[in-house]
């Protein structure tokens, strides 16, 4: 790779250990795709997730004086101090987390702990060159926005955060954002929850791949395209999609294959989706807890929700979790949507998420869930998606039917 | 007979030496998905599930799942010094690269002859990542 004097002088430690480990990384990946340089990105978002590699990475930048160079966001990680006495979680866990959280202040990261901070905290612009992790982050990006970003590593985004470059590869060159698949879409999108069955069929069947959609009519709202995201490269690893008409990078079908006929075409029928979400289901009946914002609700997730639970009570064998973002909650609170929620008997917890070690007491216990990316990461034994009413109505029932 | 003793180019993506017992598997490979105390694939449906991936050299098409779990899964063989010594693979990702990289094992790809072909399961193999070099041992039968 050809290497600017001021990255040659990062690479030989010129500019502090920290940013050096930042741009060894870089290299390594850019040599792997015959990057032939680095270019300048604007923002990145690291997918920090309280573990130990994650920890280990964190800490050799911020040790060797790394900061971020430009704006870096985070994803949840959690608030030790919340989950003390709720439930209990492994010394040892809890200690890996706060030391996380504790580098990625240092390192003068954005603290979001949110898993859709293109939302609110770290919003990339049409055209953007970013570094975003995460699953529904990089695609939305990528086809929501029209920014362009790889599809990163917790460790590469933040590298190039600190470094303020990421190699030139990939989905950074037009050429490499062509659609690869057409999918045909007869199914009747009715809700946010069609665009999840959506997002895990599509990805399942497209494996890695960039697919384009024909046959959406009405226009996806914010909340269908971050299911879509975040399910569709959960299930496969889909770092960029097109719905022309209505994501922004291409207009027609014929532009976003570039010119070229697609090669394989996918049909998704209701029937498919009725397979998809059947398939998802590990039992039925009596539930211990339901477990949403997977990823973390909007502002307008959580005010459903809470028009969900006025004046109803959810059953006192039932945990209710909605997992959203400190700026959200904050906004729900102000609105009172925390407190109907709260007074049903439900929960608004900030900065976390499913796949971490604070919810070890659920292990054993039956989960209900409106992502079908929570129940993959699963930490507990069984459980049942559904939309979002019927999430709610089986919270105040105790079973789901 | 004689062992058998071929030496091929290779591209270096994590610089590094390394060498040990091949060990290959067709299918995509999960970090996550080993007991991070031994090495055993836990992996049930996988071709591997059962061995015992610690120290050998590890030849497979590319790596598979999100991020923070492969990442995390290799970064915790590593610390138990159970990592493979060096790994070749047919196609990169990214989070390969960084599972790689941190944890300091060894990583090529573009061999130039289809490493499934040329390195079976039980060969001595070395991986010199800077020189560019997999050395493949054969003992005779």
């Amino acid at each position: 790779m050809n290497l600017t004097r001021e990255e040659e002088r990062m690479l030989n430690g010129e500019l502090g250990q920290g940013t050096q480990s930042a741009i060894e990384l870089l290299v390594a990946i850019g040599d792997a795709y015959d990057a032939e340089k680095m270019i300048p990105i604007t923002r990145a978002h690291a997918a920090s997730s309280g573990q130990e590699g994650d920890l280990y990475f964190v800490e050799l930048l911020e040790k060797g004086g790394a900061k971020c160079r430009v704006p870096t966001s985070t994803n949840p990680v959690y608030d030790i101090e919340f989950f003390h006495g709720l439930f209990e979680v492994p010394s040892d866990e809890a200690e890996v987390a706060r030391r996380v959280m504790e580098a990625y202040k240092r390192v003068g990261a954005i603290l979001s702990w949110s898993c859709v901070p293109y939302l609110t905290e770290n919003i990339p612009l049409f055209g953007e060159t970013v570094a975003f992790s995460e699953s529904s982050a990089t695609p939305y990006v990528n086809s929501v926005i029209g920014a362009t970003t790889n599809r990163e590593a917790a460790q590469s985004a933040l590298a190039a955060g600190v470094v303020g470059k990421t190699p030139k590869y990939g989905l950074h060159i037009k050429e490499n954002r062509k659609g690869t698949v057409l999918i045909k879409v007869e199914a009747t999108l009715k809700d946010s929850f069609d665009y999840t069955l959506l997002g895990e069929f599509v990805g399942k069947q497209v494996g890695f791949g960039i697919p384009v959609l024909t046959g959406i009519t009405r226009r996806p709202s914010t909340e269908e395209l971050i299911n879509f995201c975040a399910m569709s490269n959960t299930s496969g690893a889909v770092s960029m999609f097109y719905i022309p008409g209505f994501t922004v990078e291409a207009q027609t079908v014929e532009e976003a294959f570039q010119g070229d006929d697609p090669k394989d075409k996918i049909v998704v029928t209701d029937a498919e989706l009725e397979r998809t979400w059947k398939e998802l289901q590990t039992a039925d009946g009596k539930i211990d807890f339901v477990m949403l914002g997977c990823p973390h609700y909007t502002l307008k997730q959580v005010a459903e929700a809470a028009k969900l639970l006025e004046r109803r009570k959810i059953h006192s064998g039932v945990s209710f979790w909605i997992c959203t973002s400190a700026t959200t909650k904050t906004l729900a609170k102000r609105m009172g949507y925390v407190d109907t929620i709260e007074n049903a008997g439900g929960n608004v917890v900030v900065d976390t998420c499913i796949d971490e070690p604070c919810w070890s007491a659920y292990r054993d216990k039956v989960g209900m869930t409106d992502s079908p990316k929570c129940a993959y990461y699963r930490r507990f034994k069984d459980v049942v998606v559904a939309g979002l009413v019927d999430c709610v109505e089986a919270a105040v029932k105790g079973k789901y039917e | 007979m004689k062992d058998e003793e071929i030496r091929l180019k290779c591209h270096k993506i994590v610089g590094g030496y390394g060498e040990g017992e091949a060990l290959v598997s067709h299918e995509p490979i999960c970090f996550y998905l080993t007991d991070p105390k031994t090495g055993t694939v836990r992996e049930k449906t996988h071709e591997l599930a059962g061995k015992n991936l610690a120290n050998k050299v590890l030849v497979f098409p590319s790596g598979k799942a999100s991020s923070v779990v492969q990442i995390d899964g290799l970064f915790k063989l590593a610390l138990h010094n159970l990592a493979p010594k060096a790994m070749i693979v047919k196609d990169v990702e990214t989070v390969l690269i960084v599972s790689a990289v941190i944890a300091k094992v060894p990583l090529v790809d573009r061999l130039e002859k289809n490493p499934f072909e040329a390195i079976h399961t039980g060969d001595m193999v070395k991986v010199d990542a800077e020189r560019g070099t997999v050395t493949v041992k054969r003992e005779a039968i």
